[in-house]
């Protein structure tokens, strides 16, 4: 009983890190910001910083903890994302903007959430490197058919079309609100740095509880032996898809969050390489590792802006780093050295302590 | 008559996606793991020949030999450097993520070396064009080498693999890499010779490509190499055959939804077809379904 006790702690004491760390760096920021020690450039870059990490966290839900490999993640953004400014551009005036924005993000959710059960059914049954190749083409069939969709608002309420605005319908007071590959427009600005760190928090206490529930438990024991865990009478498919659908929900999150952010929304953002690099940062920051996959999302965010100054280089420099921390990190003659440098400066310090203790 | 014309184009985007798909599907089989770089390969590839030509005045075969040797040396350094060192990595991601940092690598070296702005590629392909039933139906010279350069990169594959001692030391060690290293088989030396492979096909296939469409910027490999990805899987990764249908159909497909139903969702009709195919047969359609033991 004692022993579970101090496990129990220690889980908390863990998450409680993860969370001070978003806390003081929030603190710190805001120090700079307030205080002019900040560069614009760096300060447009804030709102970003929550986007990502957002989506960081939300991926590692699939990719760590549920252990599936999902290259389509930028589609459950552009959801969310688009969801939430429709939402917001219906409603336009008709609400305080505090409150329109709590009800975007949650639309912006639960669109994203209902995106990742119905694609999740089919793509769940499949497994490893075929579960990638579908998320990849479901990410790529979202952003094809959003760059084709029009809808408008007049009095008679919504009108659709596939094919251009014109053929919308619409009485001569009607706006259009969806405008093809055009996006959305005149979104208002409701992100700021203060709210996209509350919703980092909040994503963290959602992941990090359910980790550490009787269901996160249960999708981990799937990620690590799938037919014991089915032996033992686990539902595979109602935890692979709670899993999935919370991170979808999430993600969408994270594409409210950054289309409240700019006033122009459109697809191109959310292709297969923005889904690349929420893969990246998960993979960088440790697979499973919560607050690595922060870590990892603030730092790549922020350094191509750094590098800004090496203008035509900074990419090329971005790939090498990016190569050069894989195979860090990774590879186990890296990691044997590492170990080997560890055990040198521990083997050093023990002798030094004894000739102390002499 | 316009359906058969589009038929045959997609018979030529489809054997160009064939060859790059040939080149995954390889790697796939024995290393096991998706080599993102391999559509930024195809660029280079392109990239060379096109230096060659109308830098250099070599020509345009030759260029196309020179080309083909320097996307090999590329695609080994590549798989010395970059994935050798992760093959027994704690995690089949690292491999796949340190891939694409070698894309990006590629991509901006490009970036840097030839410049942003899309260059025009020269035809290298100088045969007439066919024109059957009075003026109807034109079949380009560049099609009719694409796809007599797939038939023959295809059936010369095959008798590699299945008939010669390399060949079949590439099978033993996609079957079984440890069984393969005990019974003598120097898998390091065979994964070289497959990423070799794979990388003078992509050279081929970068010179296709941008033969039938010619501009050529340092994107020009990323769509395709997704695309071929696509139709590997679509035919069962790790089968040759498969990478040789699945790439016809997805060119078929894609050819046909662009022309028929919208340019605009062609890729989302080939994605879905994708999708439908590996809901009824979860590994492919050549695919070999492994079952699990307990």
């Amino acid at each position: 009983m004692k022993k579970n006790l101090m496990k129990m702690n220690k889980i908390t004491k863990n998450n409680l890190i993860t969370y001070g760390i978003v806390v003081v760096a929030f603190i710190i920021m805001q120090i700079l910001v307030t205080s002019g020690n900040i560069s614009s450039l760096l300060q447009g870059l804030l709102v970003p910083l929550c986007v990502y990490a957002i989506a960081a966290i939300s991926l590692n839900l699939v990719v760590g903890i549920s252990g599936e490999l999902s290259l389509g993640h930028a589609g459950f953004m552009c959801v969310g994302a688009y969801a939430s400014a429709f939402f917001s551009k219906a409603v336009g005036e008709g609400m305080p903007g505090m409150v329109r924005f709590i009800l975007a993000i949650l639309v912006g959710a639960l669109v994203a959430g209902i995106f990742g059960i119905v694609i999740g059914i089919p793509v769940l049954r499949l497994r490893g490197d075929y579960l990638a190749i579908v998320t990849l083409a479901f990410g790529e069939i979202i952003k094809n058919l959003m760059n084709v969709l029009y809808i408008g608002m007049d009095s008679n309420g919504l009108h659709f079309s596939v094919s251009d605005a014109a053929s919308l319908n619409m009485e001569a007071d009607g706006t259009v609100i969806i405008n093809g590959a055009l996006g959305i427009t005149g979104t208002p600005k409701d992100s700021t740095f203060t709210i996209g760190v509350i919703l980092i928090l909040i994503t963290l206490f959602i992941v990090l509880n359910l980790i550490h529930s009787r269901s996160g438990r249960a999708i981990m024991s799937i990620r690590d032996n799938r037919i014991a865990a089915e032996s033992v009478g686990i539902n595979i498919t109602k935890y692979k898809l709670m899993a999935f659908s919370i991170s979808a929900a999430l993600a969408g999150v994270a594409g409210v969050l950054y289309a409240h952010n700019l006033s122009t929304l459109t697809v191109k953002k959310f292709d297969y390489n923005t889904s690349i690099l929420i893969l990246v940062f998960v993979v960088l920051g440790g697979i499973g590792s919560i607050r690595g996959s922060i870590i990892a999302a603030v730092i790549l965010t922020a350094l191509p802006e750094m590098l800004r100054g090496l203008s035509d280089y900074r990419m090329l420099i971005y790939a090498i780093v990016l190569i050069a921390m894989m195979l860090f990190n990774w590879a186990p003659s890296a990691i044997n050295w590492r170990e080997r440098v560890k055990a040198k400066f521990k083997g050093k310090k023990q002798k030094t302590d004894k000739k102390e203790a002499a | 008559m316009s359906f058969i014309s589009y038929l045959i184009n997609g018979i030529s985007l489809g054997s160009v996606y064939a060859i790059i798909a040939l080149g995954y599907t390889m790697v796939y089989g024995i290393a096991k793991m998706l080599n993102f770089a391999h559509g930024d390969v195809i660029m280079i590839g392109a990239y060379v020949v096109l230096t060659m030509m109308t830098g250099a005045g070599v020509n345009p075969l030759l260029a196309v030999l020179i080309s083909m040797a320097a996307c090999t040396i590329l695609g080994m350094t590549i798989e010395k450097i970059a994935y050798k060192p992760l093959r027994n990595a704690a995690s089949p991601l690292a491999v796949l993520i340190t891939a694409i940092g070698v894309s990006y690598l590629l991509q901006n070296i490009a970036l840097l070396v030839f410049g942003a702005s899309a260059k025009s590629f020269t035809n290298i392909v100088n045969i007439p064009a066919l024109t059957l039933a009075g003026g109807k139906l034109i079949i380009t010279g560049t099609t009719i080498v694409t796809i007599f350069a797939c038939i023959i990169i295809m059936l010369g594959l095959t008798l590699f693999v299945n008939k010669t001692k390399p060949g079949q030391a590439m099978q033993a060690v996609s079957e079984d890499r440890g069984a393969a290293q005990l019974m003598g088989i120097n898998v390091n030396g065979t994964i070289s010779l497959t990423f070799a492979i794979g990388s003078a096909l992509a050279a081929i296939a970068g010179v296709l490509l941008c033969s039938a469409y010619p501009t050529l910027t340092p994107y020009t490999g990323a769509m395709p190499g997704i695309k071929a990805f696509v139709a590997a899987v679509f035919g069962g990764i790790g089968s040759i055959p498969g990478a040789m249908v699945g790439g016809i159909l997805l060119g078929i497909i894609e050819i046909m939804g662009k022309a028929y139903i919208s340019s605009q969702v062609a890729d989302a009709i080939v994605f879905a077809v994708l999708i439908v195919v590996l809901l009824v047969k979860p590994t492919g359609l050549f695919g070999k379904n492994i079952q699990e033991k307990v």
